[in-house]
């Protein structure tokens, strides 16, 4: 077990693991935000409240989790790295921000247009919306002081530093709800309790996050693949990946 | 199927230009998400081989 960790965890095995699987986490992405897409904006019945704009859900909510498990996860691979000092833990956190920002981006925005028809207003600064917002600037933040620190050792520990503080925004951002009065509905998305609605709305949105997960984790084994070429330019087979 | 002609598909009830935005977005950005690398791997292998053929010449 120890022994296989090692082995992942060097950049040169991870390529060539990450390559292998890398198809199939695409192909696994496309199908499920094929079939959930379609889903969402042919077949899922209008909302009696929303009406059709409940649709924007499928791609709001997926946007929310992911930017925030993303986060997690970012944070976790500057915890590994704070403590082991493995390289590819450091990587894995730099190439996690550009899309996890995109991501928040993403989740701001949509609940803005979702917001202006269902709350009458595009944005409020209530707990939800701000946390959230805290949250692309603690990636954009991350970003920023790695592309600002010069030695790469003290940019990788300075970053995990901030990711980690920046975990506390996590709850502020879960508990928002239930804590201050606030616009943002409370999370009808769950996989451990009865869901808030029914069936034929919630299993659609189950599938885009699914398929969201898939994506987020293409696009971080991509990033991680084209950073170790970077960064190991100056090993055997890299030179060889290079030339050939 | 919901909807029963491509211009209540379109309409959505009135919430057409909502719905459609939002999905517009989230296109771009996935699009950028997956291009953009594409073309940093490019770049990168580009560059790299130019520095090797450098070296090699020297």
């Amino acid at each position: 077990m120890w022994n296989w960790f090692h082995r992942l965890g060097a950049p040169r095995s991870f390529y060539d693991i990450s390559g292998r699987i890398l198809p199939w986490f695409a192909i696994m992405a496309s199908l499920l935000i094929g079939i959930g897409v379609v889903w969402a904006l042919l077949f899922v019945p209008e909302d009696y409240q929303q009406g059709h704009s409940v649709r924007i859900m499928y791609i709001h909510v997926p946007a929310a989790i992911l930017a925030q498990s993303g986060y997690a996860m970012m944070a976790a691979a500057g915890g590994v790295y704070l403590i082991w000092r493995i390289k590819l833990a450091d990587i894995a956190m730099q190439c996690a921000a550009p899309i996890g920002a995109s991501i928040t981006f993403l989740a701001l925005v949509t609940g803005s247009i979702w917001g202006k028809p269902t709350w009458g207003t595009w944005w409020v600064w209530d707990a939800r919306l701000t946390s959230t917002l805290v949250l692309l600037f603690l990636y954009i933040g991350m970003m920023a002081l790695r592309a600002a620190m010069e030695n790469r050792e003290s940019a990788g520990r300075a970053t995990a530093v901030l990711a980690l503080v920046g975990v506390i925004n996590l709850p502020i951002i879960k508990y928002s709800v239930d804590w201050w009065f606030t616009l943002h509905q409370s999370s009808s998305f769950t996989l451990t309790e009865t869901p808030a609605m029914p069936m034929e709305m919630w299993l659609p949105l189950l599938v885009m996050v699914f398929g969201y997960y898939f994506f987020f984790f293409t696009l971080w084994m991509v990033r991680i693949r084209i950073e170790i070429i970077n960064r190991e330019y100056r090993t055997d087979w890299v030179r060889q990946l290079v030339t050939s | 199927m919901i909807f029963d002609s491509l211009s209540a598909f379109i309409e959505m009830g009135g919430y057409g230009i909502y719905v459609w935005s939002a999905y517009a977005i989230t296109l771009v950005v996935f699009a950028y998400n997956i291009v953009r690398p594409l073309l940093m791997r490019r770049e990168l292998i580009r560059v790299q081989r130019r520095i090797l053929q450098q070296e090699q010449a020297s």
